[in-house]
């Protein structure tokens, strides 16, 4: 919302700030939403006036939240003056419309940065601006909802959202309007209250005005300018300063200053919409502040009132939105007018509403509280309520959030119970919501609702950076600089540092001591996927030989030689980077220096001048200094009834004919030297002897499966040429020989062991591809029972079902890593098969496991088959083992992904290929400098596939900060949740699931918290204020929390959960993000290369008259409205009929029309860019299935309990708000 | 009346029995001064192809405890229709099929000439002949080769309806299936671990709970392909098994330097043993067990990998510093008595260079009625030709062999069965004749012989229990029946009834009738066998001594100096080897073993046996020795002399050629007959191999005495063992001290 954050980058935004500017929201609960209201009309001027009006519009505008922002820009009226002035000055007067574009110009220009995200962000990222942007882009959401439903009004609305914007910015300006005539009390008092009062607070339009309105104006242009320069973080503080009032929007505080002068005119508001609308960046953007808002608005609106009451996720919106809204809020002043639109009542009322709102406003103060509530519905006053109760609360809400909505929406109110703040802030929101519902029923239902739009979208945050990034490459010569987002096309050039490709981090300037980190709380983690593959625009990592004596490596720390070596007296050594010690240079490797004291040879040499690079490792690095074999691929077939039935081993055997010609190499003309061998299994094994002297294969048979052994030796694994003409007699005979099979037990540990029996005896390391039907009941080792028991879900007793039954596989798999024996797990089970404990060997060896249930031929033979073919031909490594060495000052502590430890530093992998990624977590255990910054080197040593033993290395610096600020600028969202959820969903082993989601959400409230404390510009408490970097986080959060291992659903097996829990261990950070929020695209336009742009996962964004691609990373949903077009039908599906659609269907047809096959083309490229092959479901609307697509639509409430975006918004902003009071 | 001689020879023919004595002392107390027990020699299949088997089965006593069988010895009431068992005297009907009985005409059973007769039952359902291979291949390429090549060339002499099942086994042990199409299947099992019969059956997938009757014997299986994936019909499965046996190879795991390859051969054996537990448990079975060296691991090793380590010796034992005889004798010693339960027989072809274990897998043959054939090489005729024969044939085109015997011996009241030797197992049948005093396996009338060809021969023991002051009237009779029901070759189900009489002597008036009742040949065999039994369980030198005292007799001489009882120059295997043959061969076989036979060939004349005595080891004569185990050809020093420069090609000397011929073609036709087939030996004077000949002859002449002799005849024996001579004037004095 109003992440401040970006207010006071918001600067720029300043607008979008105000927007942000929680504090807004503050003022309109203040009641100057009234005022605002009427100044809106009136504009700059009013807002002092409005300031009452605001309040009555508050009580129109509760409605129309915009309404109650006016208010807060009745604070922010002064600042906005100022403020707006300056922006403004034009917008005002252009109204709403105007006004956006103009913020959005300006904000492009100065604001885009701040109040877009992207633009914002990388602008900004050094300051707050960024996250005034973000806040700005909420609120700026919201506003357009609101405007729209005002239809009419809209003008006004818009205006007023416009000016609620402003407000925003100026948000804090509430406590400008209280800050005005309480600031100072108010303000803190909001802030503190922001619970309560914050919603007010937020409203930018307070701050705005506050700030603004006080020294907004000045300060705030002035702040706001520089902020715009992009210029010095501080800005914020100044502006917080400046606002004094408005501290809280401090960020916003520049807006609202702009907002503010504006405000006086409706442009004010517009203005801080265009901020809003920049910071939504692509709203504003594209379709600028008018479309963006229409289109918001036109949504809001309707949600609004029918949600208003209802979800309080309305009032979160604006919150997210904060600047936005704010705008929107301080509209109310302006809204004020609009409030009088919407809520003509109200207007009529004016008085009486103002009266009402009044009482609210007075209330205010009370209400104020409440209106806090309602901010927090945004942020203070949602959360209050909505956070306590988040997805419930609403219920509660709505009679706060009547008011607070109102409160919110107009921040104008906001503003009003800015003034009330003061005492409310400490009152609760609690307390006084039932006054104020009581007050202000239907009114607060229409004014509940936040603006879905208003908050940060990820959608404008993706765009915005494949705008911005995507043209250029990337370079990674410079320290500290985070990398384009993963969703983000774009080229990456070695320059010293690993390619994000290899390495993420989530914070490219680390905190210099280690209470920094702790204090803010942000994981400092970085995600490696040593094996990546890269485009085929870039160039592998070149390979280093280094002769005889192995790779150059410091005698102390063992690093491998990089750039960040030094070396000293005239070549002769080398000081080690990570350790500081200094080594010879062996005679053999001596080069002089050239006049900077770089080798002359650095730019011949990979590691001297690359990030990335690979050593030819000699036998030194050897297992018993052994060169190593070529390895081996064992494949166990299970041929039970149930795998003999559902298909898969006739599916498996024909396939195995022709991909076994696909097995990895690495020169692409030479066969394969990679051996195989087959088994196959029920209750006993079955191994095969397909030696090429043999004219059949021959079966052997044991039954000894209590202690297993390798029957065979020579003949079981062979080179596919020589053998071929048996194993494909082999392959034709197995699917006969058990087609009449009545055998349904199955062993599955003896499975594993002799795999790595066999490996043993062949004496190299390996991968084995297990496919496997159902629960190994069978008498054997590591047989399981069934002991899926779904009443212990929900208990302390539901992490026993994540952990194996028994401790025979953990055993098993410590073998397995020692050999190097890889174990691929295919499952195809229909019923229960404890995939917690048959996932136990595959995920310590770096294995993967499928999983197909309920697999029959028809429907799942293509996913499968892909699924394979991928797994057996993608290049890997064997018997790898991985090392962190970091300089010194942190060390790496923790470790997350498919391998196994058998001390505290080596990561062992039996297997390791490309898509597998390791999460390290990183602590301090000592000071780091910032002239060093922290550098980082991972070291895989793997055989190839060649049975070549080499050594990958990669290597990372990023920067220090002894500022928390530059910490908060240069982080990665996406990141942070790829090691949060791996952390989570580790934690799950041994807490209880309530307990790893009670600990992120305090976690994360506490980094957004941090931030606000200490990087953003002071503001109302009631204002919520995220990092530009960040803005997602509570989004993405909500995401984890309610993914199916956290929040299990009802039809969510336990399998299910467990195979999630496991295959994220090893996702990268692209996975992880789609899996956590899918990409949903609107099918609309397909012609030329550009994919339709996506929209939100959220119910609301569907069309009825639409088809929808939705991608999760695991699944493909087409979902087909019931209205789509006849013509778009005919195109995908070869039939106009809605009716006629094969809800079964697994491949579109192949039509003959551009549409059809641009379609096809996108699914393809989707599925190419997966690890996994996604399978496509047909989803009609109202059909049955629609429930399984509406679990992925993630910013809506889940039927799992799982909260909507905006209510866990709300809910994120009452933590932190109780966080730092 | 004829001469005891060919009382005794008649009596042979007839019934295949030989008593040690023909007249029998009638108390105890006298049988007891007889030293040598009354006791005989049985065939139970002696081969007589003069007797026609009836169709019809034999009419039994009703007496619950006796059920003797109708023989000529009963006495019949012809028009009560009624006859007296002549071992309890009870009177029975004759069943109603005899309703037409009278003198004139009489069942076969009753007739004097049929006191050996003959039945065929029909109450079950013919059992197919089953045969198991197990087959080593730790084996060198040649080695392997030819063994696949015997055993191809056996499928084709079992009948087609003969069931056939292939093990093989190395560090693994793998059953395979023949039933299979296309891909040839098997179970594999690894050496080390010992499983129960059970556990064999499950992993064999074999534990079908409708295969087994309620009645724990199943009948045999009606259709055995159902039921059993491992035993298969030769015809069904000729050419899959040809195949196999084909793409057999040797044993794939590496055997690093300095150690032996891992063999698994008492798994194997288990594996096997319980595999036909499982599936035709009481039907007659033969486990073919082919090894090339000695097990090396797994239960019932014999050895270890470790070349540095080798076989225990006789020094060894005697150090009772062989680690795993007593465990793996034990093993073995388990799994024969499992095998023998079943009526299962065992035989072991081992042929290696070095021993193999036989001592202590002995038991396997022993107790089953398997055979043992033990050779260098199965690339060697010797294994070769052994192993064809035991498929030899008879005239009428069935197989020497018949399974799942069980011997029944019924006595007179005043004679008790104390027991038998030969290769049998008890089946602890208690009876009113068992006497308490066991010889042999005793304590039962009821022996199990797994498996029976026409010359195996038991001795069994008798003790005399009637008191000195009850005599039996004169001219009474003691009877012994032998009831002996088998599986015949070609599946029938047999009863063959002998039955015998002796009368009763007063030894205090008839001594001298006795004295020339004496079977001198059968009581050689007879005490022998005792010793040879007492050997096997007791320190060689007490038995000996054992011996001394019992015996004084000619033959004991060599028996004393016979590989039976000496263990010198003989390795463990060896005499295990031997006692093995020893112990089932018929009298004549038996004699020959004691006793080698001497042949000398000159121009003198004809070919004449001669003296086991170094004094006929003469220059110009051509020896033939035959020692049952080795036919040697010995040529005297001229003979060899002309043999070497060439005489016998040249046309003038056809004579001479002749000469050379002669004891070859006799050989051979000993060769013909023989089974196991002996080592054909041909040497000359000063050859290596002429050791074979010197340790058997007595040594009249050694290099203490040659000079004193001072004659030029024979060559003298270096060795420090007594003379014939002196062994006798040292009985003599004996006899004389001790007579008291």
């Amino acid at each position: 919302m109003n992440v401040n954050q970006q207010t006071p980058m918001a600067s720029p935004y300043g607008p979008p700030q105000p927007g942000y500017g929680q504090p807004s929201y503050a003022p309109l609960g203040g009641g100057y939403p009234g005022p605002y209201g009427p100044y809106n009309g009136p504009a700059a001027a009013y807002q002092p006036g409005a300031p009452p009006q605001g309040y009555s519009p508050y009580a129109s505008f509760p409605s129309k939240a915009v309404a109650a922002n006016p208010v807060s820009d009745l604070s922010s009226p002064l600042d906005l003056g100022p403020a707006r002035g300056p922006l403004t000055s034009a917008p005002r007067p252009v109204s709403t419309p105007q006004a956006y574009s103009q913020y959005p110009q300006g904000d492009s220009q100065n604001g885009p940065p701040p109040m877009d995200h992207s633009m914002a962000q990388p602008a900004h990222r050094s300051p707050v601006s960024q996250p005034y942007s973000q806040g700005a882009m909420n609120l700026s959401g919201p506003h357009p909802s609101y405007s729209q439903q005002y239809g009419a009004p809209p003008p006004m609305q818009q205006v007023t959202n416009q000016m609620s914007g402003m407000q925003i910015g100026s948000g804090p300006p509430t406590s400008v309007g209280p800050g005005y005539a309480h600031h100072p009390s108010t303000q803190p008092p909001i802030s503190a209250a922001y619970s309560s009062a914050a919603p007010p607070s937020y409203t930018q339009a307070p701050p705005l005005s506050a700030a603004p309105s006080q020294p907004p104006p000045p300060s705030e242009p002035a702040a706001s300018q520089p902020y715009y320069g992009g210029p010095p973080p501080p800005q914020q503080q100044p502006f917080p300063s400046a606002h004094h009032p408005s501290q809280p929007f401090v960020s916003s505080s520049p807006y609202l200053g702009p907002p503010s002068q504006p405000q006086a005119p409706p442009v004010s508001q517009q203005q801080s919409f265009p901020p809003g609308p920049p910071a939504q960046q692509p709203f504003p953007n594209s379709a600028p502040p008018p479309v963006s808002q229409a289109s918001y608005s036109g949504p809001p609106p309707l949600t609004q009132h029918s949600f208003p009451p209802s979800s309080q996720s309305g009032p979160f919106p604006p919150i997210s939105i904060s600047p936005s809204q704010y705008p929107g809020p301080q509209p109310q002043s302006q809204p004020g007018p609009p409030p009088f639109h919407s809520g003509p009542s109200p207007r009529g009322p004016v008085p009486p509403p103002s009266m009402s709102q009044q009482q609210a406003n007075h209330l205010p103060p009370g209400p104020m509280q409440q209106q806090q509530p309602p901010q927090p519905g945004m942020q203070g006053g949602y959360p209050t309520q909505q956070n306590g109760a988040f997805g419930q609360p609403r219920g509660p809400q709505p009679g706060y959030a009547g008011p607070q909505y109102p409160g919110q929406q107009n921040y104008g109110a906001g503003p009003a119970p800015a003034p009330a703040p003061p005492a409310q802030k400490r009152l609760d929101p609690d307390s006084i919501p039932s006054p104020q519902a009581s007050e202000l029923p239907a009114v607060q239902k229409s004014r509940h609702r936040i603006d879905p739009d208003a908050i940060p979208s990820p959608i404008q945050v993706i765009e915005d950076d494949r705008v911005n990034k995507s043209s250029e490459p990337f370079t990674t010569g410079v320290k500290g600089q985070a990398p384009p987002l993963v969703t983000t096309n774009f080229q990456v050039k070695d320059q010293g540092n690993a390619s994000p490709r290899f390495i993420r981090c989530t914070a490219y300037n680390m905190p210099c001591t280690a209470d920094m980190a702790k204090q803010s709380q942000v994981p400092l983690a970085a995600v490696i996927k040593p094996l990546a593959m890269l485009p085929p625009d870039e160039t592998p990592p070149y390979i280093v030989d280094h002769g005889e004596g192995g790779p150059i490596r410091c005698n102390r720390c063992k690093a491998y030689m990089c750039p960040y070596m030094q070396f000293i007296e005239g070549g002769r050594r080398f000081q080690c980077g990570f350790c500081s010690c200094v080594t010879e240079v062996p005679p053999h490797y001596f080069q002089h220096l050239d006049h900077t004291g770089k080798r002359v040879d650095c730019y011949d040499r990979p590691e001297l001048s690359q990030g990335s690079y690979e050593f030819v490792a000699t036998v030194d690095y050897c297992k018993n200094n052994k060169l190593p074999q070529p390895p081996s691929f064992i494949f166990f077939i299970d041929v039970s009834y149930n795998a003999v039935k559902s298909g898969m081993v006739n599916i498996v055997c024909q396939e195995l004919k022709t991909l076994l010609d696909y097995l990895p190499r690495e020169n692409p003309e030479a066969d394969s030297v990679v051996r195989v061998g087959f088994v196959t299994y029920n209750k006993v094994l079955h191994f095969y002897n397909v030696k090429s002297s043999l004219a059949q294969p021959q079966m052997m048979v044991v039954s000894d499966v209590s202690d297993m052994f390798l029957p065979l030796l020579d003949g079981f694994l062979v080179g596919v040429n020589d053998s071929r003409m048996v194993i494909e007699s082999l392959l034709d005979q197995i699917p006969e020989m058990f087609a009449d099979t009545r055998e349904t037990e199955t062993v599955f540990g003896p499975v594993i062991q002799a795999g790595l029996e066999a490996l043993k005896a062949a004496d190299c390391a390996g991968k084995l591809f297990v496919f496997h039907s159902t629960l190994p009941i069978a008498e054997a080792p590591g047989k399981l029972k069934n002991r899926e028991d779904k009443k212990l879900v929900g208990t302390d007793k539901e992490k026993s079902l994540f952990q194996p039954q028994s401790g025979f596989y953990s055993n098993l798999s410590k073998e397995c890593v020692a050999q190097g024996c890889c174990v691929d797990l295919f499952l195809f089970p229909n019923q229960y098969v404890d995939v917690a404990t048959l996932g136990v060997v595959p995920v310590s060896t770096g294995g993967s496991v499928y999983k197909y249930t309920y697999f029959q031929a028809e429907t799942d033979r293509e996913r499968f088959l892909n699924d394979l073919r991928r797994d057996v031909q993608k290049p890997m490594g064997f018997d790898a083992v991985m090392r962190v060495r970091t300089s010194t000052g942190i060390r790496a502590t923790d470790f997350f992904g498919s391998f196994f430890m058998s001390n505290t530093t080596d990561v062992e992998l039996a297997g390791l290929d490309c898509d597998k990624t390791v999460t390290v977590e990183f602590r301090h255990d000592d000071k780091l400098s910032e002239d060093t910054g922290a550098l980082m080197q991972c070291a895989v040593l793997y055989t190839s596939c060649s049975g070549q033993r080499r050594l990958r290395v990669h290597n990372m610096a990023v920067n220090c900060c002894s500022q928390l600020a530059d910490l908060y600028r240069n982080c990665e969202t996406d990141t942070i949740i790829n090691f949060f959820s791996k952390y989570a969903y580790r934690s799950i082993l041994n807490t209880p699931t309530k307990t790893v989601r009670d600990t992120m959400v305090n976690q994360c409230a506490q980094i957004l918290a941090c931030y606000r404390k200490n990087c953003a510009s002071p503001s109302s408490a009631g204002q919520l204020i995220l990092p530009e970097c960040m803005k997602l986080l509570p989004v993405y959060l909500n995401c984890v929390l309610k993914s199916d291992v956290l929040q299990p659903g009802a039809d969510i097996s336990l399998d299910d959960r467990a195979y999630l829990r496991q295959l994220l261990s090893c996702m990268d950070v692209s996975e992880s993000h789609i899996f956590f929020y899918p990409r949903l695209l609107p099918l609309v336009k397909l012609d030329g290369g550009s994919l339709p742009m996506a929209v939100r996962n959220s119910e609301e964004r569907l069309s009825k008259g639409g088809v929808y691609l939705l991608e999760t990373g695991l699944h493909l949903f087409l979902w087909v409205g019931a209205n789509a077009q006849q013509e778009l039908l005919s195109n995908i599906f070869g039939t106009p009929t809605f009716s006629q659609i094969d809800p079964n269907m697994t491949s579109l047809p192949e039509l003959d029309n551009p549409f059809s096959q641009r379609l096809r083309e996108i699914i393809d490229s989707f599925r190419s860019q997966r690890s996994r092959y996604m399978k496509l479901m047909v989803v009609k609307q109202e059909d049955k299935a629609e429930l399984i697509f509406k679990h992925f639509l993630c910013e809506d409430k889940s039927t799992s309990g799982g909260a909507s975006y905006v209510d866990f918004l709300c809910h994120m902003h009452k933590e932190i708000r109780q966080l730092l009071s | 009346m004829a001469t005891y001689q060919e009382f005794i020879q008649q009596n042979e023919d007839r019934d295949g029995v030989r008593f040690s004595w023909n007249l029998w002392p009638s108390s105890r107390l006298e049988a007891t001064r007889l030293v040598v027990p009354v006791s005989c020699l049985f065939t139970p299949l002696k081969e007589r192809p003069d007797l026609p088997p009836v169709q019809y089965e034999p009419v039994l006593c009703s007496r619950a405890n006796c059920k003797a069988v109708l023989n000529p010895l009963c006495q019949v009431d012809y028009r009560a229709k009624i006859w007296a068992c002549n071992f309890c005297f009870q009177r029975n009907p004759f069943p109603p099929s005899y309703a037409g009985i009278s003198d004139v005409n009489q069942p076969a059973e009753l007739m004097p000439q049929f006191s050996t007769i003959e039945y065929i039952v029909q109450r079950s359902p013919p059992n197919p002949l089953i045969f198991l291979y197990v087959v080593d291949t730790c084996l060198e390429e040649e080695d392997l080769q030819a063994l696949k090549e015997s055993l191809q060339m056996s499928l084709s002499l079992l009948p087609p309806n003969a069931l056939v099942g292939l093990i093989t086994f190395g560090r693994m042990v793998q059953v395979h299936e023949l039933s299979c199409e296309g891909i040839a299947k098997s179970y594999v099992f690894r050496g080390t671990k010992e499983l129960s019969s059970k556990q064999i059956q499950e992993m064999l997938g074999l534990t079908n709970p409708s295969a087994s009757g309620p009645q724990g014997r199943p009948a045999a299986p009606q259709d055995p392909a159902v039921t059993c994936r491992f035993l298969q019909p030769v015809h069904k499965v000729d050419m899959n098994l040809t195949d196999l046996l084909g793409e057999l190879q040797r044993d794939p795991w590496p055997v690093p330097q300095g150690k032996r390859p891992l063999r698994s051969t008492g798994i194997a054996l288990s594996i096997a043993v319980g595999l036909l537990e499982g599936t035709f448990p009481n039907t007659g079975a033969r486990v073919m067990m082919f090894m090339g060296g000695p097990p090396t691991q797994g239960p019932g090793m014999v050895v270890g990998d470790e070349l540095k380590t080798p076989i225990r010796s006789w020094h060894d034992i005697t150090k009772d510093n062989a680690r795993h005889l007593k465990k793996a004798t034990k093993y073995y010693d388990a799994l024969a008595n499992r095998a023998a339960v079943n009526g299962h027989s065992i035989d072991i072809y081992a042929c290696a260079l070095d021993q193999t274990g036989l001592l202590e897998m002995k038991c396997l043959s022993n107790l089953t009625g398997g055979h043992i054939a033990m050779g260098d090489s199965f690339n060697t005729s010797l294994f070769k030709q052994t192993f064809q024969r035991v498929f030899s044939k008879d005239h009428n085109g069935e197989f020497r062999m018949a399974f799942g015997g069980t011997l029944e011996v019924k006595a007179s009241r005043e004679l008790k069965v104390s027991g038998a030797i030969g290769p049998c197992v008890s089946l602890n049948t208690k009876g009113p004749c068992i006497s308490e005093n066991e010889v042999g396996v005793g304590g039962t009338t009821q022996w199990k012989i797994c498996s029976l060809s026409p010359s195996t021969t038991l001795a069994l023991y008798f003790e005399v229990v009637n008191q000195h002051n009850a005599p039996i009237p004169q001219g009474g009779r003691g009877a012994v029946q032998f009831v002996t029901q088998y599986q015949h070759s070609n599946t029938q189900r047999r009863i063959r009834v002998t039955t015998v009489a002796r009368n009763w002597a007063d030894a205090q008036s008839q001594i001298q009738h006795i004295e020339s009742s004496f079977d001198q040949e059968a009581s050689a065999v007879i005490m022998a066998r005792l010793g040879v039994f007492r050997a096997e369980s007791e320190e060689g030198p007490d038995v000996l001594r054992w011996l001394d005292r019992q015996l004084i007799r000619l033959f004991m001489f060599h028996l004393r100096r016979s590989p039976f009882l000496q263990v010198f120059n003989n390795s463990p295997d060896e005499c295990s080897y031997y006692r093995h043959h020893f112990v089932r061969q018929d009298l004549t076989q038996s004699l020959i073993m004691i006793q080698p036979i001497l042949y000398s060939y000159s121009f003198h004349g004809p070919p004449e046996p001669v003296l086991l005595d170094s004094g006929s080891i003469l220059p110009d004569r051509i020896l033939l020795m035959d020692t049952f185990f080795q036919l040697v050809i010995y040529h005297g020093e001229t003979i060899a002399q002309w043999r070497k420069a060439g005489y016998q090609e040249q046309p003038e000397y056809e004579n001479f050629k002749h000469l050379l011929v002669a004891p070859v073609d006799d050989a051979q036709e000993i060769l013909q007959t023989r089974f196991p087939m002996p080592r054909y030996i041909d040497t000359e004077h000063g050859g290596s191999q002429a050791r074979f000949l010197l340790s058997k002859v007595n040594p009249s002449q050694t290099h203490n005495n040659l000079y004193s002799w001072g004659q030029e005849t024979g060559a003298p024996i270096l060795t420090d063992d007594v003379s014939l001579q002196v062994f006798m004037d040292h009985l003599k004095k004996l006899a004389v001290s001790s007579a008291a």
